[in-house]
């Protein structure tokens, strides 16, 4: 089976306290760490599981410029065949569909059944996928936490929906599916793996390798536009203790007992 | 200004509490826009969700097929493409149906797409404007979206109220015959019920909840000990369920528990709206949490920024005290 990942290059929100740059057009992103987006590892791990039980290949692909090499040969240290940058220029201030619109002409240059995505990345929009599966007319599921391949032409999958359900069905390949955190075990990538992998070439497509019509991507063609960042207040937000830890720990107590809490 | 539709969930013909809150949102796009409900399935469900939902809109669309009697969302977003007009805004909720749907829809309508919106500013020409988080609600982003071609629009549940009595009577229009035979190459075949797990957290008037702060499987047993001392039961959000560290049933949030406690300690937890989702009942928040801006603090009501591996066990050593427990 030949699997696609689209994966992103992501401030890791566990590493960072995300603060705003003064003008508030943007975050601070001077002194972030970066890393790759969570679920996007989680969708390279069940590749990698897929191909290891019944063969194939295994493609990373992003769309960024030359910093996010970086993530796309952390996942060829997991194990990915091959590493795709996307860049150009002209991509800049691309929307979700722009984005989709970008990844669609990559898909159609190649033969994949399986396209995955992480389930969403830093933004939260969980867009991508089910763009781009409609843009090339695959079936698609997002919220996807196990797969199983059951011939060359169909997979049993499971989504997760309300209350720790699941939901089982069944889709024909080619498809697109989003993967959530959690449907396996990624497997651990030290220095060694990412030395191994420092010099193995990383194909690179702008928008002309591509076909693409540079007025179909980037700002101008894209229908949603973020216009600020802002610190949100929402409800009133809490009351800091600031007392020391004994003191903190003694009203913890206090408020648990009289809220009816603690025996 | 286009015509607003929001797309009603029920189960079993219950209908959701996003239908008033879809309805709310759409009143501050345009308090003057119609709005219409759609509502689709089979059957008996299909119609008593009809009749509940003409209480509180003054138009329903009904979409009937034995396909539909389980929502498919490849197969309703071919019905919508036929029956909604062009340049429509379309509403729908963020939860895991409308992440289903609704991108793609987007795609088919060629309409622009905004996803787990939590405020609406309005529209001025064809632009609307709208609040959303992103790095897990760290920070929010004013977006301006061109709905010129319509928009397809998913309303983080919960975040809007309704302020409608709901008494209009509304009348059902059966759209079904402008749909036509509706086949996918996703075809459902079952849902499989959560697992109970060995505690019932929904049956616990205190619960301390862990996140990503606890750092490891081997810090469980801190929270696990406080717990035990105060009566509580131990809770999680997704990343402790994702890293294997606690089993799927102690799970708090959109994908896990619903949970009602008198008193919610959330623990190196960062407060994202999926856990949130699961926090129902007011009850009240204590937040411990070492990053000062986490998301968490906005919802909690009271907040101490301290690292959770250390608090937790002196708390424990003192809750034991108080108890006249020797520590073990």
């Amino acid at each position: 089976m030949e699997i696609l990942v689209c994966v992103k290059r992501v401030p890791d929100t566990s590493e960072n306290e995300i603060q705003l740059n003064a003008a508030g057009s943007d975050i601070e992103r001077d002194e972030l760490v970066y890393s790759i987006n969570e679920p996007d590892n989680y969708a390279v791990e069940e590749a990698l599981q897929i191909v290891g039980r019944v063969g194939g290949k295994v493609t990373v692909v992003t769309v960024g410029n030359e910093d996010d090499e970086e993530v796309l040969r952390r996942e060829m240290a997991m194990g990915a065949n091959h590493g795709v940058l996307i860049s150009d220029d002209t991509f800049a201030g691309s929307d979700g569909r722009g984005i989709a619109a970008i990844l669609k002409r990559f898909v159609e240059q190649g033969s994949y059944d399986l396209i995955l995505t992480g389930v969403q990345a830093e933004a939260g929009a969980a867009e991508v996928g089910g763009m781009l599966a409609a843009m090339l007319d695959y079936p698609f599921a997002s919220l996807v936490s196990a797969i199983e391949v059951i011939d060359g032409k169909k997979l049993k999958i499971s989504r997760e929906i309300e209350g720790g359900n699941k939901e089982i069905s069944e889709i024909d390949l080619p498809c697109v599916l989003s993967i959530q955190t959690g449907i396996n075990d990624p497997r651990y990538v030290g220095m060694r793996g990412i030395r191994a992998v420092a010099s193995v070439p990383i194909a690179t497509y702008g928008v002309s390798d591509l076909g693409l019509d540079p007025n179909s991507v980037g700002a101008k063609a894209a229908k949603v536009q973020r216009i600020d960042y802002f610190v949100p207040t929402v409800g009133k937000g809490a009351e800091i203790l600031e007392g020391s830890r004994e003191e903190n720990i003694d009203k913890v107590l206090e408020l648990v007992a009289a809220k009816g809490g603690l025996k | 200004m286009p015509a607003i539709f929001t797309y009603i969930v029920h189960r079993g013909g219950v209908v959701d509490d996003s239908a008033a809150e879809l309805l709310a949102a759409a009143r501050q796009i345009d308090p003057a826009a119609p709005v219409t409900a759609i509502v689709s399935g089979a059957g008996s469900d299909l119609e008593t969700a009809c009749t509940t939902v003409c209480a509180s809109y003054k138009e329903v669309w009904k979409i009937s097929y034995d396909v539909l009697a389980y929502p498919n969302a490849e197969l309703i977003r071919k019905a919508l493409v036929k029956v909604l007009p062009p340049d429509s805004v379309f509403l729908i909720p963020h939860a895991h149906f409308g992440i289903d749907l609704a991108p793609g829809l987007s795609i088919k309508l060629n309409a622009a797409y905004v996803s787990d919106v939590v405020e609406i500013e309005g529209v001025e020409s064809t632009f609307l404007k709208v609040v959303r988080q992103e790095f897990g609600g760290q920070v929010s982003a004013h977006m301006k979206c061109d709905i010129s071609s319509g928009a397809v629009i998913t309303i983080r549940p919960g975040a809007f109220k309704s302020t409608e009595a709901g008494a209009v009577a509304g009348a059902v229009i059966d759209k079904s015959a402008e749909v036509g035979p509706l086949t996918a190459g996703r075809r459902y075949l079952q849902t499989i019920m959560a697992e109970s797990g060995d505690v019932d957290i929904t049956k616990y008037p205190v619960l301390v909840s862990i996140g990503r702060g606890i750092q490891e499987k081997d810090n469980v047993p801190i929270a696990e000990e406080l717990a035990e001392a105060m009566g509580a039961a131990v809770s999680c959000s997704r990343p402790v369920v994702d890293a294997k560290w606690l089993e799927k049933s102690r799970q708090v949030g959109s994908s896990g528990k619903t949970v009602k406690p008198k008193v919610y300690m959330a623990c190196g937890i960062s407060g994202s709206s999926q856990h949130l989702a699961g926090v129902k009942g007011n009850p009240f928040i204590i937040a411990i949490n070492k990053n000062p801006k986490a998301p968490i603090f906005q919802v909690a009501d009271v907040g101490i920024i301290d690292d959770i591996l250390e608090f937790l066990p002196e708390m424990t050593s003192k809750v034991r005290e108080l108890h006249g427990v020797a520590a073990k």
